[in-house]
């Protein structure tokens, strides 16, 4: 076996030991549908199909040698797309990032949202007594598992952007005026709390995941709950999918989840009418990579006076916004080499669709939407709002 | 090339600090405390040294919490030995720490001691030229760029709008760093868990800091805190002219 | 007992720096609580012009009682070990009451050191001194303050701007010189190799002055030539938000932001800027922001020190104008 021989067996190994089906990564059939799905893959000089065909030749260090991996915003198209079900995001694009990190080719935005994560237990290098901050003044007063000592019977894991994020901090709240109004008994881990760390696995940092999900981990174990739900698909993707292999299981649900088995409380609580055509983005990791497609749509059609719109890209094959898996610590990076936003390319299809407002469930894609919004001709009026806002709006609050 | 590396722990800016009960100390209940960032720098610089000519890189820091981590990470980055420095640092000083680090770098021998050319928490001077006057070495600090020749090494010096000075220091002597010449690498979590399994960090004792050259303090309090942005309102001719009374007032006119 | 001040002035390439002047300053409201005298503390080679001679720009004088000059071909340029040896001669025989250094490139490199050479107390970080001779220094970041007695028998003193402005520090009139004899500087472990300039034409936002920054608001590339005239105007330079380099309105070297540069100007006058989180981290430390911008609840305003609502386009020319105005005068 010769010296890249060595590095192709040790690839394999460590994307079979991180990842579920990562043996199925041999079985590739050079088809390119992951190349050709992949939102950026025209830019990338070693597209995923590509990636293993070089691993395959033992020339993987010729994949190394770029840093075009870090156009890979783990959208989940090409696992999605896979005809062999190969898990390409999780195994593949996860370890070669990993293995870039090792040898020191990090881009400087997304070194230090690693460092704050490590540091701050979040990217946005933010102080961790401040996380249960955007609580402040709301009545009635949330509840802080840590304060209370008490059993609930809900944990609202947070995360970090709807944490500290001016933006998402509003959709926070609303969401928090929707659970009271629906008597929910729940209570958040607040300073306690760290993030959930899966965009940082996606980054190719498993160390600093599973260090993330340990604190949580231990924060969990120390309070009484009978289920976790959350406002981000990728908090709920790592406790889902990848916290149990770390012997951390707990059941989890996306708000949205919650929210449409309580549709019949729900409904009488939305009095006011929202006239208005809405479309709704399907998550990568609610949608694609959890197959949630149904329950936020079930949601917005509950409003009275919204009319759903769909884009020509939706569920399973919805466009990524650009954020999640590292791809907002990534932008300045990816910009220099697209000179267009994925964000902004969503924004125009939503556009298309004559649609007033594009509905989200995500927290990254307010920020980022919102922004497209701006720049792209024509979407000045557009507005974007998260679910828990348009619920927020219908119930007259 | 024997390099030695001197680092400090310091107040992490990010929390809000507080003054504790004696009226005249930070509060450190919740104080957290992180790697000076300029010490990152001389850590940085040195592994580039290291790289570049070879030799051996050792950073020796002071054992308060925190500072393993520091350290483990330092050797995750290339550096070879890691000492820590035992003693009472309670309410210590520049001078009492450089005093302490002396004796242990004389028993290393170093042709270059690097560290960060200042700390937020310096009220009587900085560690770099303090050290230097102790070892009896010269000093030359604000440095964006060290290279090494026999026997010497040339320093890039900063001044202020981006004029450089280039220097010819003899050897053995302490930098004062300002910037690596690259940014400080990342370095993995799992590598820096692995360099825990396989690294040891050393110890000296150190008895009897000596603080005498610091300033006695009456009292430290935190300043105003700062508040929403004084409005300033009026037709643009008038809004117009108040600006130009503050660009006057802050010299810019 | 000597009660005398000594400030040891920073010079450059025949350019007295700015924070001589705040020294000298300092050592005035010092002097006159302990009845001493401010002396100004002059090293060069052949640079009696410096205190003799109006200061290159400014027309003013230093501030001082007096001048000690001391001529050496080692101290023509400033190098470390050549002027810690001259000033430890110098300091140790005439035994002042303070000594007050930079907090600079040039005097951080001497106060320390002469610290522990010569036994002597030191405080850094020094904002001013109070009616009542204390030091007041500025420490984390510009959030703790902390005051105490000057220390004695001689105190070496670092000292940041801030505290005074550099005009308290100068004078119509031209100090009195008295040379100073010093034993020969030998066996120096510094020298100079020469200087490097900064690259012209590549504008480095992180070193000027004043940054005239403009976000989403300044709506197209064409308007930009407003902030211009009006940065020009102010002796600074353009600078831009995330959204404005994304467009190509402005260079990658203008960025101002989380993945650009983080800056700390004298001024930072925010045109249309929202102040979002990753645009915030990269000013904070400027010494003043104004910001300008049409929205009440733009975050910008949060961390601004003075702001208008009001539109940019009505406000931009006009003050351009007013500038102009206020410097021909």
């Amino acid at each position: 076996m010769t010296a890249n021989g060595a590095v192709e067996q040790s690839f394999y190994d460590q994307v079979l030991e991180a990842t579920p089906n990562g043996e199925r990564l041999r079985l590739c059939l050079q088809c390119g549908d992951c190349s050709g799905i992949c939102p950026f893959g025209y830019l990338m000089i070693h597209p995923p199909s590509r990636m293993i065909a070089n691993l395959r030749a033992d020339r993987f260090e010729k994949v190394l040698d770029t840093d075009t991996v870090w156009m890979c915003v783990s959208c989940y198209a090409c696992t999605a797309v896979c005809p062999v079900q190969i898990p390409l995001t999780p195994g593949l694009m996860a370890r070669t990032k990993e293995e870039l990190i090792l040898a020191g080719n990090v881009p400087a935005e997304l070194q230090s949202a690693l460092e704050n994560s490590q540091r701050y237990g979040n990217p946005l290098g933010e102080s961790p007594r401040k996380r249960a901050d955007w609580a402040t003044g709301i009545v009635p007063e949330v509840k802080i598992l840590g304060k209370i000592k008490k059993k609930v019977d809900v944990l609202w894991f947070v995360g970090d952007y709807p944490s500290y994020h001016p933006r998402v901090q509003s959709i926070t709240k609303a969401l928090t005026k929707v659970l009271n109004a629906l008597g929910v008994d729940f209570g958040i881990l607040g300073p306690e709390e760290s993030s959930d760390g899966d965009s940082q696995r996606l980054a190719g940092e498993r160390g600093l995941f599973e260090m993330l999900a340990e604190k949580n981990g231990a924060v969990f174990s120390k309070y009484e709950f009978n289920e976790i739900i959350t406002t981000d698909p990728h908090a709920y993707n790592a406790i889902k999918n990848e916290y149990p292999g770390l012997e951390i299981s707990y059941p989890i649900r996306h708000y949205t989840e919650f929210l449409a088995d309580r549709l019949d409380q729900l409904k009488p609580l939305l009095k006011h009418a929202l006239k208005a055509k809405v479309t709704y983005h399907d998550p990568c990791y609610l949608g694609r990579a959890n197959e949630i497609y149904d329950q936020p749509r079930a949601i917005l059609q509950a409003i009275p006076g919204l009319e759903l719109l769909e884009m020509s890209h939706n569920h399973k094959n919805s466009l990524c916004c650009g954020g999640g898996g590292g791809g907002m610590w990534l932008d300045g990076f990816q910009w220099e080499k697209a000179h267009v936003r994925l964000s902004e390319w969503r924004i125009a299809e939503a556009l298309a669709t004559g649609a007033e407002i594009l509905a989200v469930a995500c927290p990254y894609e307010s920020p980022r939407f919102e922004d497209a919004a701006k720049t792209v001709q024509g979407a000045g009026q557009l507005k974007v709002r998260d679910i828990a806002e348009l619920l927020v709006e219908a119930m007259g609050n | 090339m024997n390099i030695v590396i001197l680092v400090k722990l310091v107040p992490d800016l990010v929390e809000e600090l507080t003054v504790d009960t004696s009226g005249i100390a930070l509060d450190t209940a919740w104080l957290r405390l992180i790697i000076n960032e300029f010490d990152d720098h001389a850590i940085e610089q040195g592994i580039l040294l290291k790289e570049r000519g070879g030799g051996q890189v050792t950073v020796v820091a002071a054992d308060i919490e925190g500072v393993d981590d520091v350290l483990f990470t330092a050797a995750a980055k290339g550096a070879d030995r890691l000492i820590k420095v035992k003693a009472d640092f309670t309410g210590v000083n520049n001078h009492a720490l450089a005093r302490a680090f002396t004796t242990v770098i004389k028993e290393l021998q170093p042709d270059l001691v690097l560290t960060g050319v200042q700390a937020n928490n310096d009220l009587d001077g900085s560690l770099g030229p303090l050290l230097a006057g102790c070892l009896e070495m010269p000093y030359v600090g604000y440095l964006s760029g060290v290279s090494l020749a026999e026997g010497k090494t040339k320093v890039r010096k900063e001044y202020p709008g981006g004029l450089i000075a280039e220097m010819d220091v003899t050897l053995p002597a302490v930098l004062g760093i300002q910037a690596a010449e690259q940014p400080p690498r990342y370095v993995a979590v799992s590598k820096v868990r692995q360099v825990m399994k396989t690294s040891t960090i050393e110890e000296r004792t150190v008895s009897g800091l000596d603080m005498t050259g610091g300033p006695t303090l009456a009292r430290m309090f935190q300043t105003e805190a700062g508040q929403r942005a004084t409005m300033i309102t009026g037709s643009p001719d008038e809004v117009a002219a108040k600006l130009v009374g503050i660009f006057k007032e802050l010299g810019v006119l | 007992m000597n009660q005398d001040i000594y400030v040891v002035i920073e010079h450059l390439r025949g350019q007295v720096a700015e924070i001589s002047f705040v020294m000298l300053a300092g050592a005035r409201e010092l002097a006159k609580g302990l009845g001493g005298n401010v002396v100004a503390v002059l090293l060069g080679h052949n640079a009696q012009g410096l205190a003799g001679n109006p200061s290159a720009g400014s027309g003013k004088y230093l501030s001082a009682d007096k001048v000690l000059y001391i001529d050496h071909p080692a101290l023509a340029d400033f190098t470390s070990d050549a002027y810690q040896k001259a000033l430890a001669g110098l300091v140790g025989k005439d035994q002042p009451r303070a000594v007050l250094f930079g907090s600079t490139s040039i005097g951080t490199d001497l106060a320390s050191t002469l610290s522990i050479k010569l036994g002597l107390p030191m405080v850094s970080s020094c904002r001013s001194f109070s009616a009542d001779g204390k030091f007041i220094s500025q420490i984390c970041g510009g959030k703790i303050m902390a005051e105490g007695d000057l220390p004695g028998p001689t105190a070496l003193v670092t000292m940041v701007p801030g505290g005074y402005k550099a005009e308290q520090g100068q004078s119509a009139q031209a100090p009195g010189i008295t040379q100073v004899e010093i034993p020969a500087l030998e066996s120096l472990r510094v020298t100079l190799a020469g200087y490097i300039e900064p690259e012209a034409g590549d504008v480095d936002i992180a070193k000027e002055p004043v940054l005239v920054s403009v976000g989403r608001g300044i709506q197209n590339q064409d308007n930009i030539s407003l902030a211009e005239d009006l940065a020009k105007a102010l002796g600074g330079v353009v600078s831009g938000s995330r959204p404005v380099i994304d467009q190509g309105w402005l260079a990658t070297s203008r960025l101002v932001g989380k993945s650009g540069k983080h800056v700390k100007p004298k001024i930072y006058l925010a045109l249309g800027i929202s102040g979002a989180p990753e645009h915030a981290e990269a000013i904070t430390d400027s010494n003043t922001i104004i910001a300008i911008n049409t929205d009440p609840a733009a975050p910008i305003f949060n961390i601004a020190k003075y702001g208008a609502e009001i539109d940019l386009f009505d406000l931009v020319e006009v003050l351009t104008a007013q500038v102009k105005a206020a410097k021909g005068s």
